[in-house]
């Protein structure tokens, strides 16, 4: 029976994968098929009902407007179905080809073997060839990647995603090793490229002395820059550690600005035939107005946005388009003026991230977080498809000698500027880039799209071998995704190269890490060394006094890091408590029975200023204390049965409906006991629920038992508190006082300054009502 | 100020080389600062500290200029705190915050690095030298380091405190009866529970590039 199941399984598995094959090829069919007959786009044919409602409407319009005699209008059948394809063809088109991205992406994880092997980069170039081949094979042009919709569409949700969840921390430390490589190192590559193509192509033999300097430079210039699209892509899936991911990724993306100044300055000069050195010197010029221009744009923007969020309290809904739009602004204002627009959508998701975060509710950021995650992957899958389309579409015009020798240049290139830059670089260095570093930050620059699109945007009158180049572009392209991107996984294996811690954050971490911060910089204070700790520190402190007075509302503007990671700890927790179904144990990461009693000191009798008490009074105590916790016991469970008519509840619950009761018997007793006690020892007080991080510890001497947010409570539990005040007031009250559970949202009268706190986080992420208004999942916590 | 007014010093300053592993002109360098802290004294006291203006926004101030003066930093096994230090002293706690190449030492050594730094953040913990850090000594360290943050900060505190040591006692002991007690954190408990952050990489100044324009206020 077994072997059967899972031969039925398998069976289901793979037949469902075959409709999914099927379902995109009758739709990729469909949309062939479809072209040729958007053209005609007759009223009254048969066809699909994309028509539908608008077509009768335009039918009859295109009747009345088509006949040139309005008298003697010919009369034919009412048209109940007709076909206009014309009106929706842009956004019919576009939305095929998003859909088919993601049926493919989709199917790729089905397979589970190959998902494992291949990048999925270099699966959506092969589908992308196939797609490509097929439309040609239909007899239709298969669609070039353009670079308008490129720069405009395609890219900026990628960058914007890598920008707006940068490491802030492991990034600024290796600013300045990013920076070389993404300068020193694209220059070096470029010049080296040109130069030497150059000199290839001057040889006799081969038919290339068409190609001048200049042009040679600007191809050099389009081919050495790391690609942040296909860096991510690969690096993505291999989680190697932080340090070598971010120089990397650092440096893909900061090389945009010398992309373009480089692209620019050979592009103008290349027609002309000659470069002066003013026009160098204006070039270095050029680069550090558009590097830094870049930035300046994407800070305003980002303190603009950062501003703006600040008023968002009662508009919850539309945060994210604030931090979309923005964003968007930044990248097109930068591009106006022709200054790095990646760079500005870096510093603009970097500035506005902090600030934005603080003033946000909680469902807000998990909007932006996801749909820039949905924006970015559909648009690199949409990228590499289309890479594949346009190697099938384009004109070629293969030579064997430019292409092999670009492709070997680009290796050698790479690897001697890595090598070189790391020498220089590690004499500043405290962590020494070793070999095995180096390695892999020259095997992982991928070319890419972007390159595709330098080169495709070339003047085919100013460059008559731009075919070519493309055509030498597209095979780097190829073979970087292709050779290096599938077989850097296993080297990465190989060679054993440190991979991503994936262990969360702890408060200990987070406590020792500021407090290492704090410590270099009082000992570098004490040198009198203004160095890299001195400023850093100033610079928080200037955040913290003026900046984020500014921009964060309300209290949150005071809250020091510390105890903002606490309490985003403590929601998480709560969220995943809340999520697991208000079970008695949390799920976490180190399970294990230790809780917060095991930790208070027990201070011992003698350490203050109690009277003792004899061992006698002491077995009293503990007599009175056992027998009320048994009677406790059977009157918990006669209201669980008899007066309360709700469901009866888990067993967390009870319990921790026991453990209340049994602190407030044992409270009551102490203090009756012995009225000379002064100090009632801590863990008489705080709860021995295990999880409950009490977040506002009570004062010693109040005695009050406070539902924590992180205690398990499931809605209908709520409700059941209120059962059972009302209960407990009707039918006892002589004995004990009454049972008081102390809900601190029902108690007005506390009015601390903790509560409001308290209060404000919880309004935070439940003052947005989201788009449905009032949702179950709204209120965990509130009765 | 020349190469020559430190030379009656040269002979001490190789020896103290040797000891701590600095280069000569960073013992030079910090010599003058050192003088220049004490007045030209030859030991440092307590108030000497309290005139650098920098370090008055710091939040834990105090407990950096007390391990200037704890016996345990400076590496003879010794205890409890002195009144005033001498420059080799001065430069033995320095050197715990040395650039050391990391990558070309062995595992070994790289662990002793590891719990030679450690141990001068532990010391810092834990005031009053029993080998644990206990739980009323690491509140203080929360509120040390949260006191520049008024009322909130002392409240939250506690619970922060509470909540870390929660989380060491899990990940340490594991498992605990309700009646038993964790006593505090021991030495070997911090070095767990601080395994993630890079100590050996990440605890040093660099002393190469000071700048001595700062030296003559």
């Amino acid at each position: 029976v077994l072997a059967l199941g899972t031969v039925g399984a398998s069976r289901r598995v793979s037949l469902q994968r075959g409709l999914l094959f099927l379902c995109a090829l009758v739709l990729l069919l469909l949309s062939e098929a479809v072209e040729p007959l958007g053209a005609s786009g007759s009223p009254g044919g048969a066809g699909d009902s994309s028509g539908g409602s608008h077509g009768l409407q335009k039918g009859c319009e295109a009747d009345v407007t088509k006949s040139k005699h309005p008298t003697n209008r010919t009369k034919k059948p009412f048209p109940v179905l007709s076909f206009d394809y014309e009106h929706v063809k842009t956004p019919f088109e576009i939305s095929l080809w998003v859909l088919l991205a993601s049926l493919m992406k989709l199917g790729f994880h089905l397979i589970p073997r190959l998902s494992s092997i291949v990048p999925e980069s270099c699966l959506l170039i092969v589908v992308g060839l196939l797609v490509g081949g097929l439309i040609k094979v239909v007899g239709e042009t298969p669609p070039v990647l353009d670079s308008q919709v490129f720069f405009l569409f395609l890219l900026p949700p990628i960058i914007l995603d890598a920008g707006y969840f940068l490491p802030i921390r492991p990034f600024s430390e290796n600013l300045g090793t990013i920076l070389m490589f993404a300068v020193v190192g694209t220059l070096w590559n470029s010049f080296f490229m040109g130069g030497l193509l150059y000199g290839v192509c001057q040889i006799k033999g081969t038919d290339l002395n068409t190609v001048n300097l200049l042009a040679c430079l600007l191809f050099g210039s389009i081919i050495s820059a790391v690609d942040p699209v296909a860096v991510l892509a690969v690096f993505e899936e291999i989680h190697i550690n932080e340090l070598l991911h971010i120089l990397v990724f650092g440096e893909s993306l900061l090389n945009d600005a010398v992309t373009v100044v480089l692209y620019h300055l050979f592009e103008e000069y290349a027609g002309v035939g000659s470069v002066s050195i003013l026009d160098v010197f204006l070039g270095v010029v050029c680069f550090l107005v558009v590097a830094l221009g870049g930035v300046l744009v994407g800070a305003f923007y980002g303190i603009l946005a950062a501003f703006t969020s600040r008023f968002t309290s009662h508009t919850r809904v539309i945060e994210p388009l604030f931090v979309f739009v923005y964003s968007y602004m930044a990248y097109l204002s930068a591009e106006v003026f022709h200054l790095s627009g990646i760079m500005a959508l870096i510093a603009c998701g970097a500035v506005m991230r902090p600030y934005v975060e603080a003033n946000i509710s909680h469902k807000s950021h998990t909007t932006i977080k996801y749909f820039l995650k949905m924006w970015s992957s559909v648009s690199e899958t949409l990228i590499f498809i289309f890479l594949g389309v346009s190697t099938v579409a384009g004109n070629h015009s293969w030579n064997w000698t430019f292409v092999t020798v670009t492709i070997i240049l680009c290796l050698v290139s790479r690897v001697l500027g890595v090598v070189g830059l790391t020498y220089v670089i590690n004499k500043f260095r405290i962590v020494k880039l070793t070999t095995k570093d180096q390695f892999i930050v020259a095997y992982g620059g991928l070319r890419g799209a972007i390159a595709f699109s330098l080169g495709y945007l070339l003047d085919k009158s100013h460059f008559p071998m731009r075919d070519m180049f493309l055509t030498a572009i597209i095979t780097v392209i190829f073979f970087t995704v292709f050779v290096q991107g599938m077989t850097i996984r296993p080297l990465v294996d190989l060679l054993a190269v440190k991979k991503k811690q994936e262990t969360k954050r702890s408060i200990n971490e987070e406590i020792h890490t500021q407090f290492l911060d704090h410590l270099l910089t009082g000992i570098e204070d004490i040198c009198g060394h203004y160095g890299h700790h001195h400023w850093k520190d100033k610079l928080n402190r200037f955040n913290k006094k003026y900046v984020k007075k500014c921009l964060i509302a309300g209290e949150r503007s005071k809250e020091p890091q510390l105890i903002a990671f606490y309490h985003k700890m403590e929601m998480k927790q709560a969220i995943e408590l809340v999520e697991s179904g208000g079970g008695v144990k949390l799920p976490s990461a180190v399970p294990s029975t230790v809780s917060m009693q095991n930790i208070q000191p027990k201070k011992p009798p003698s350490d203050r200023a109690i009277p003792q008490i004899s061992k006698g009074r002491e077995e009293e105590i503990r007599k009175i204390l056992r027998n009320n916790l048994q009677k406790t016991r059977q009157r918990l469970r006669s209201y669980n049965r008899h007066t309360l008519v709700a469901d009866p509840y888990e067993d967390g619950w009870n319990d921790l409906l026991f453990k209340r009761q049994k602190l407030m018997e044992i409270e009551k007793k102490v203090m009756c006991v012995s009225v000379s006690l002064t100090h009632v020892p801590n863990w008489w007080l705080h709860s021995s629920d295990p999880q409950a991080y009490s977040s506002k510890p009570t004062s010693d001497d109040l005695p009050t038992i406070k539902v924590d947010l992180a205690s398990p409570q499931s809605p209908d539990s709520v409700n059941l508190v209120n059962e059972f005040q009302k209960a407990a007031t009707q039918n006892d009250p002589d004995d004990d006082g009454g049972l008081v559970m102390k809900v601190p949202f029902a108690d007005k009268d506390q009015g601390e300054q903790d509560n409001k706190k308290e209060q404000q986080r919880l309004m935070r992420c439940l003052s947005d009502p989201g788009p449905g208004g009032d949702e179950e999942e709204d209120e965990p916590f509130l009765p | 100020m020349g190469v020559f007014h430190s030379a009656p010093y040269e002979h001490e300053f190789h020896a103290l080389a040797e000891k701590t592993g600095f280069s000569l002109e960073q013992i030079s360098i910090l010599h003058k600062r050192f003088m220049q802290l004490s007045h030209n004294e030859d030991s440092l006291r307590r108030e000497d500290f309290k005139t650098i203006s920098d370090l008055a926004s710091n939040p834990i101030r105090f407990q950096i200029i007390e391990a200037f003066f704890d016996k345990r930093n400076f590496r003879q096994n010794g205890e409890g705190s002195v009144e005033e230090i001498s420059f080799e002293q001065f430069l033995t706690v320095m050197s715990h915050f040395r650039p050391v190449p990391v990558h070309t030492m062995t595992e070994e050594q790289r662990e002793s690095l590891r719990r030679e730094k450690l141990r001068f953040l532990f010391n810092m913990h834990d005031t009053d030298n029993d080998g644990t850090i206990t739980l009323e000594e690491y509140r203080r360290v929360v509120e040390e380091l949260l006191s520049r943050s008024g009322a909130l900060g002392k409240e939250t505190a506690k619970g922060i405190a509470d909540a870390a040591m929660l989380e060491v006692a899990s990940v340490s002991v594991g498992h605990m009866e309700p009646d038993e007690f964790y006593e505090g954190i021991t030495f070997d408990h911090f070095l767990k529970i601080l395994n993630g952050i890079e100590i050996e990489t990440r605890m040093h100044i660099r002393f190469l590039n000071m700048d001595t324009t700062n030296l003559c206020k």
